[in-house]
């Protein structure tokens, strides 16, 4: 078989696999009586009533707001902190129990807290989600720094590059192929506390939604919540891997010609 | 121009410590094109981290200008080894080598015509907006070579900077760099272990014995310029030079061993 033979074959699997899952799941559940497994057929009718976009107003969107707010202030703190951390090695000491501590505290368990603290609006489940995400994006990017290859840092200095140049022009570039991977760790964190964090308190969102359909055993909505979830999931993963290749596009370039 | 004045450098303390530069003395003069040569792990790349101020000597010092170096001096360019790891892979070429411009705080037009023109006397026009992994060797060490010129440094130092590319290519960049120093005017100290390179590029030659480091000899080269990779080779003097190096380096080396001896027993 050849290269290109093998790359549709691999393709072709992927497209194909996911709709015999789909049929196999509709077949099987076709006319099914079981309450909580009701037909697919069911499921995606609700899905386009409950969807397609009576609830995208109320519900999709504040959910995708907490979700983006807390994920940013994520990302632009821990970057600018790991940036900071990563040059200096006495203050990446004194940070090191403060940093391990707190992220091994399991983010659930901060729910009464930030409830008690904050009260239950968004500004509570936006902590939440940039409270989990913070650490991941943290620490890639101090590994990042820390890793940059010495003769690229006495390049800077030989050329007299200014600080702020060389934060912003040397050292954020090079950490970026670390801190892409702490991102695409933390997104996925920040979809499991968004929904976590809209059971616990809330009036609306797709968490919210999920759970008061089942307390109100409208099973098929509570079905048709969790395929959202999943395909919010699985679109959002794939948009950023799609802006992970243009962005390190250098990265990969160079690795290449490194192994060549 | 440049003078480093019985440079000291000892690595680590106690018992632990290790003497890589004893005493270096020598002299740069405006315009010279020094080669500085020594068996290999003879602390050439410490001397040129210290003569750039990437690293602080434990004893003596090197100034330019009468100026004692303390931290790398604005009118000084650095060449390494490794291009592959100086150059910014994030960048285009042309990027790459405007960047050290940035602090000089030029008009665009004169920035650009500083870039151009570095990177046209390295014959690179054609690549300026490739990334140096778009290069093979030769061309990628070609941009770190632009990047110093374009940064009109006085002086220029470049620690073994065709150690890591094929003969031909090699042969072609000796020539490349004669080419831009008579054309840039820039005052260059060579670093390298390789004795012909060094007969063939150099005014002077700084032969030093192994760690701890000192000055060996100082050898003027005689041999008329142009420079030529046939004719000149062919020339008496070229040889016998080659040969005198040789010697030298070779001849300091066991001696240094016995030195070592009674340490170890």
């Amino acid at each position: 078989m050849t290269a290109r033979q093998e790359r549709w074959l691999a393709r072709g699997l992927e497209v194909t696999v996911p709709i015999l899952v789909l049929v196999l799941w509709g077949v099987l559940s076709a006319g099914s009586e079981t309450y909580y497994f009701p037909p697919l057929t069911d499921i995606l009718t609700t899905f386009k009533d409950t969807w397609v976009f009576e609830r995208v107003g109320s519900d999709v969107v504040p959910s995708l707001e907490r979700m983006a707010a807390g994920y940013g202030i994520a990302v632009v703190v821990a970057v600018g902190a790991g940036l900071l951390l990563g040059l200096s090695p006495r203050a990446r000491r004194a940070a090191a129990p403060i940093v391990e501590f707190l992220r091994a505290i399991p983010p659930p368990a901060l729910l009464p807290f930030a409830i008690l603290v904050i009260g239950v609006g968004s500004s509570m489940k936006i902590f939440i989600i940039a409270f989990v995400c913070l650490w991941p994006i943290l620490l890639n990017t101090i590994d990042g720094v820390t890793s940059v290859d010495p003769t690229l840092r006495e390049t800077t200095r030989v050329y007299g590059i200014s600080p702020r140049d060389r934060m912003r022009r040397v050292m954020l570039p090079a950490a970026s192929p670390q801190i892409f991977a702490g991102m695409r760790t933390s997104l996925s964190l920040a979809l499991i506390l968004m929904v976590i964090s809209e059971m616990v308190a809330s009036t609306n969102g797709i968490g919210y939604f999920v759970l008061q359909s089942q307390r109100t055993f409208a099973i098929p909505e509570m079905w048709s919540g969790i395929l959202l979830l999943g395909i919010l999931g699985y679109t959002l993963n794939g948009a950023f891997v799609l802006i992970e290749r243009r962005v390190l596009r250098w990265h990969r370039g160079a690795r290449a010609s490194a192994l060549s | 121009m440049l003078r480093v004045d019985h440079l000291k450098k000892t690595y680590g303390e106690g018992n632990d410590a290790v003497e890589a530069i004893g005493d270096l003395d020598f002299e740069v003069q405006e315009k010279e094109f020094v080669c500085v040569v020594g068996p290999s792990g003879c602390g050439k790349t410490t001397l040129l981290k210290c003569m750039s101020g990437l690293l602080p000597p434990t004893g003596g010092e090197a100034r330019l200008h009468d100026q004692r170096i303390d931290g790398p001096p604005e009118l000084m360019a650095l060449v390494f080894q490794e291009y592959s790891r100086s150059l910014f892979p994030w960048m285009t070429v042309r990027q790459n080598v405007a960047f050290p411009l940035r602090r000089k705080r030029l008009d665009k037009a004169e920035g650009r015509e500083l870039v151009e023109s570095a990177v046209r006397s390295v014959d690179l026009t054609g690549f300026l907006d490739r990334y140096p992994w778009e290069l093979s060797g030769g061309m990628q060490q070609r941009v770190a070579i632009a990047r110093a010129l374009a940064y009109q440094p006085e002086i220029m130092l470049m620690d073994e900077p065709f150690a890591s590319v094929d003969a031909q290519t090699r042969a072609d960049l000796e020539d490349l760099i004669l080419e831009v120093r008579r054309e840039y005017g820039v005052t260059v100290v060579f670093v390298t272990h390789d004795i012909d390179e060094s007969v063939y590029l150099g005014d002077r030659i700084v032969v030093l014995t192994p760690a701890p480091t000192t000055v060996q000899e100082v050898l003027e080269v005689e041999l008329p310029e142009p420079r030529d990779q046939v004719e000149t080779k062919e020339l008496q003097e070229f040889a016998r030079l080659r040969a005198h190096v040789y010697r030298s380096i070779k001849r300091k080396q066991p001696a240094a061993e016995t030195e070592q001896e009674p340490a170890r027993a």
